[in-house]
């Protein structure tokens, strides 16, 4: 962070001052969990994460890190589990963006979100949302997938309250049922 | 609690409602959770709301020559800027001294990098950004003051009214000047760690018609804020209401007032609602991390291993404001000598005020520092002595009734010595071998370690915790418990408490407790917030015992008025009626009492009689002061932790990889085995991210790793399996019997991974966290605590071969040796 004599402020590096040229704008649609929604003038920069979150108001989807380091926001797109803060918003527009709240409750979802609970994979739960995605995306690619290899896949998404031990034991207890163990 | 949306758990509400005390009831709001739907306080939206942001300075230590906001109020979608000038109130505010500006003021100084300027509401977020940019600030750099050993030298000009020392304290108990025959001395760094919560801090503040303001937010201590609040915007404290929004992990770093003022000062300047929250980088610069701290010790022992005394000297780096700096330098001091006997101990313990980021509470409150620089001490010790480092901390062992080094006895239950046998006696994890796959090795597929270069380690680390508040402060958490009937006509428990939840479970537990005591399956938590008195905050491993208590203290009168207007309607002779207890029982839903031929639901007592509505306050025996030489019952209780490290390293690139963790802790009686495995494990993790990766990196008061690109997190391919192995002995004075448990380990954990490095690699670490470079370069003497002044060193008996068993001789060829205690670094040198 360059220090500065004046007026410069934490974070405020890429403003830009005023006067200078407005911002470029678009406007676009999403598919978010099976629903359209239209995006009117939207600044041409903003991450999938600001607009789902700050336009939309879909706060299914959480912000923690804004730099794809934590999976808060994951959501899958077209089926790829991605950090939806690392995703042009305008970029999704012919793409199916699916939110926690978007997986199927019929599929691994819902058993996933069961075995959270039960497991006690769930303490302030703000990585949640973004973990239970995570966690159906690895579980609906590989099913089988050993302890060192969930933990790998799921190395993108910080817990800070867990430990991820109850995780991963949720994780098992998923497999588990699902090979009828 | 569950909300609307709520994915259905099968088997969940039915498993809720018969979650009595002692089961691992799943979370109540673990359904929405899940499914996205559970409000946290950065997802609070209401129509017509402004966005708030907040202009920070720049400068590690600056005068404020000039603000001019003329042309940010001019904008299009700026509703308000406020300063200085707009705090109507007191102008500081603070958890123990009120020495922090809202906004450093005209004329005044801002102390540290993103100390507040100025705020401003605007109709959106971006606008609100480039309203920011357009504030003039004029700053007069000034010198700062970054080193804390420089800060606590008394000839060093104050930044501050209030002086650079925050507090200073004297430890002596028993002879002070007592030595052993076989000594270890050496000084020990540990760096500023955050706490790192995942949902940034955020609130939505609401004019009120009466002139007040209404508050939701992420917060540990809802009175705290909201008193902190009413002395700053000038308004009576029921004029400034507070309601816990969801709060997406805390862990210390929600304890202090950071953006709670700003908002509401905006709402009631524009009449509008106000939402403020903050981003990670704003995040890292707003709240107060662990105080970095600068440790010194002598351990001092007979031949045969029985310690004799420990010296100790501390220098925590406060940063900019007290915060909670005078409580965590007393749990530093009185923690020093470790969960050992120790008959003469001397410590000094000073922390400091300088122009570096402020230190405030962390996840086990100044005493994770103290337990890295006595656990260092005692694995040298042990070496020293030719000693098994298990069988050292064995014979040293406190126990209840020993004398700790404030003079206290030990309250019982501490099962030190049960904690150590345990963990020392879990077996141990295959070693690593050829066919260990590479993403199993020290910096996982990546880095691609050489199996014959890969070395393996063993670590111990044992600790004790105090549990809730400290030196005579009059701790108390109020609960007040409705029995009443639900629409449908049937009765149910309305649990109301201020505690914050904030992850940690004790919406769990209260539910718990009052389905036990209650013996009622219907109980409902209603919001924490500051309708009802204090629960105190959220920290120092107190809400089970505290608030938990209070729910249960409610619970039992509440039972007490239930029986009471049953005998009072059956005309029992006045000694009988007087005890109803004797003769009645509330259970499930009905009071029966086979004796008296009696049984009546609650639904009609209470249909007859009204709510019972009833609030009650619970308290911890009182603790005290300690006296001029640290000595005094300041603690209420304690906690204790082993954890055993195993680790491998990669001597090539230094990258550790931690193979297991084991944890024995004394964890009084489990009111839920479940969420006391989450805890540790949590808590555990948080230590190993210490060691390893966590830390808040500043040069000359510059931040310089805001982000989690570069504030590295412990994630799930860094934590191995934990295996827990709980010691229950409940604690006599608590409800119960619980012992907080959130703290111990995450002492522990950081210390037991270190010591397993020191062993992989032959190499003395000094120095927290542990960077791949510390193990093969010489460490940097300057940044070291020097010996104590009126104790020079080299002098006494210590043994010469004492540094030989440590392996220093053999560290990585071309490494230089590091300083020891015949190499003290030089006085008052800074870097």
């Amino acid at each position: 962070m360059p220090a500065t004599d004046t007026g410069s402020t934490p974070g405020a590096a890429l403003e830009l001052a005023p006067g200078l040229a407005p911002e470029p704008t678009v406007s676009y649609q999403l598919r978010v969990d099976g629903a359209r929604h239209q995006v009117h003038g939207a600044w041409l920069g903003a991450s999938l994460l600001s607009v789902l979150r700050d336009t939309l108001d879909l706060t299914t989807v959480k912000d923690a890190c804004e730099q794809g380091r934590c999976g808060s926001c994951s959501v899958l797109l077209d089926g790829r589990l991605v950090a939806s803060c690392t995703v042009l918003a305008a970029d999704a527009e012919d793409a199916e963006v699916t939110s926690v709240a978007g997986l199927r409750p019929s599929g691994p979802a819902r058993a996933v979100a069961a075995a959270f609970v039960r497991e006690g994979a769930v303490q302030c739960g703000y990585c949640t949302p973004g973990m239970v995605v995570a966690v159906t995306d690895l579980l609906a690619r590989r099913p089988d997938a050993d302890d060192g290899e969930v933990r790998e896949a799921l190395s993108g998404n910080i817990c800070r309250c867990t430990g991820y031990g109850r995780i991963l034991a949720a994780v098992r207890a998923v497999q588990d049922e699902r090979a009828g163990r | 609690m569950t909300g609307p949306g709520a994915w259905p758990v099968p088997g969940a509400d039915r498993a809720l409602e018969r979650a009595r005390i002692g089961r691992s009831a799943p979370r109540p709001d673990g359904p929405a959770k899940v499914a996205g739907t559970f409000p946290y306080a950065n997802d609070l939206r209401v129509p017509g709301m402004l966005h708030a942001r907040t202009l920070r300075s720049p400068h590690p230590h600056a005068r404020v020559r000039r603000i001019d906001a003329t042309a940010a109020r001019a904008m299009p979608g700026v509703a308000a800027v406020v300063t200085a000038a707009d705090v109507p109130g007191v102008p500081t505010y603070g958890l123990i001294h009120p020495d922090q500006p809202v906004f450093a003021p005209v004329g005044g100084v801002a102390r540290y990098v993103g100390e507040p300027v100025a705020a401003v509401a605007a109709v959106d977020g971006r606008t609100a950004r480039r309203a920011l940019a357009a504030i003039e600030v004029e700053y007069e750099p000034l010198e700062p003051l970054t080193d804390p050993r420089r800060a606590a030298d008394p000839r060093t000009p104050p930044i501050h009214p209030n002086g650079n020392i925050y507090r200073e304290l004297t430890l002596r108990h028993g002879d002070p000047g007592a030595r052993g025959p076989v000594e270890v001395v050496d000084s020990y760094l540990v760096g500023q760690q955050d706490q790192a919560f995942l949902a940034c801090e955020a609130a939505l503040a609401l004019p009120a018609a009466d002139g007040g303001v209404d508050l939701m937010l992420a917060t540990q201590w809802l009175h705290s804020d909201r008193d902190q609040m009413a002395a700053c915007l000038g308004l009576p404290e029921e004029k400034v209401r507070l309601t816990l929004a969801g709060v997406g992990g805390a862990f210390g770093g929600r304890e202090d007032v950071t953006l709670q003022i700003h908002g509401a000062l905006l709402a009631l300047a524009t009449g509008s609602p106000v939402r403020i929250a903050y981003d990670r980088e704003e995040s890292f610069l707003a709240h107060p991390h662990r105080h970095p701290a600068r440790m010194w010790f002598r351990h001092s022992a007979t031949r045969d291993g029985d310690l004799i005394a420990v010296a100790a000297r501390i220098v925590m780096d406060g940063g900019a404001y007290a915060s909670s700096s005078p409580a965590v330098i007393a749990n530093a001091v009185t923690h020093a000598a470790g969960p050992y006997r120790v008959p003469n101990v001397r410590v000094d313990g000073v922390v400091v005020r300088t122009n570096n980021p402020p230190c405030g509470a962390m996840r086990g409150f100044g005493v994770p520092q103290v337990t890295i620089g006595h656990e260092a001490q005692m694995d040298r010790l042990a070496t020293a002595l030719g000693m098994d480092p298990v069988a050292l901390r064995l014979r040293n062992a406190i126990g209840p009734g020993d004398l700790l080094p404030t003079g206290q006895a030990v309250p019982p239950p501490l099962p030190v010595r049960e904690v150590i046998e345990a963990v020392a006696a879990a077996p141990a994890p295959p070693p690593a071998t050829a066919a260990t796959p590479a993403r199993d090795r020290p910096g996982g597929r990546g880095a691609q370690a050489d199996p014959a270069r890969i070395r393996r380690g063993t670590g111990y680390g044992v600790g004790v915790k105090n549990l809730m508040f400290s030196e005579g402060f009059d701790d108390s958490a109020t609960a007040r418990v409705v029995l009443e009937l639900d629409r449908d006509g049937q009765p149910r428990a309305v649990v109301h408490t201020a505690c914050a939840e904030v992850g940690q479970g004790f919406v769990t537990i209260a539910g718990q407790i009052a389905r036990t005591e209650l013996g009622l399956d219907a109980v409902v938590l209603a919001p924490a917030d500051t309708a009802v008195a204090s629960a105190g905050s959220t920290s120092a491993s107190r809400q089970t015992w505290m608030s938990g208590g209070a729910v249960r203290k409610a619970s039992v009168a509440a039972v007490d008025e239930v029986l009471r207007r049953v005998a009072a309607s059956l005309r029992l002779p006045p000694a009988a009626a007087a005890t109803p207890r004797r003769l009645l029982t509330l259970a499930d839903g009905a009071v029966t009492g086979p004796e008296a031929g009696v049984s009546v639901g609650l639904a009609d007592v209470l249909a007859a009689g009204g709510p019972v509505d009833v609030t009650e306050t619970f308290r911890h025996r009182p603790t005290h002061p300690m006296d001029a030489f640290g000595q005094g019952d300041c603690h209420v209780a304690y906690a204790c932790a082993a954890h055993r490290a195993v680790v491998d390293v990669d001597l090539d690139t230094g990258l550790v990889r931690v193979v297991e963790l084991t944890l024995a802790q004394d964890v009084g009686t489990m009111l839920n085995p479940l969420s006391v495995l989450g805890q540790v494990e949590g808590g555990t993790a948080q230590g190993l991210g210490l060691a390893l990766m966590e830390e808040l990196v500043v040069t000359d008061g510059m931040v310089i790793n805001t982000t989690f690109h570069d504030y590295l997190l412990p994630t799930a391919a860094d934590v191995p399996p934990l295996r827990l192995i709980p010691i229950e002995q409940p604690a006599p004075e608590a409800p119960y019997g619980v012992k907080g448990i959130g703290e111990a380990p995450t002492g522990t954990a950081t210390p037991a991974i270190v010591a397993a490095i020191r062993d992989a690699v032959g190499r003395d670490l000094r120095r927290v966290p542990v960077r791949p470079a510390d193990l093969v370069l010489p460490p940097d003497p300057t940044v070291y605590l020097a010996p104590p002044d009126e104790d020079p060193e080299p002098q006494g008996p210590a043994e010469p071969a004492a540094r030989d068993g440590m392996g220093l001789s053999d560290a990585t060829p071309g490494a230089g040796t590091p300083p020891g205690p015949d190499q003290p670094p030089a006085p008052g040198a800074s870097p």
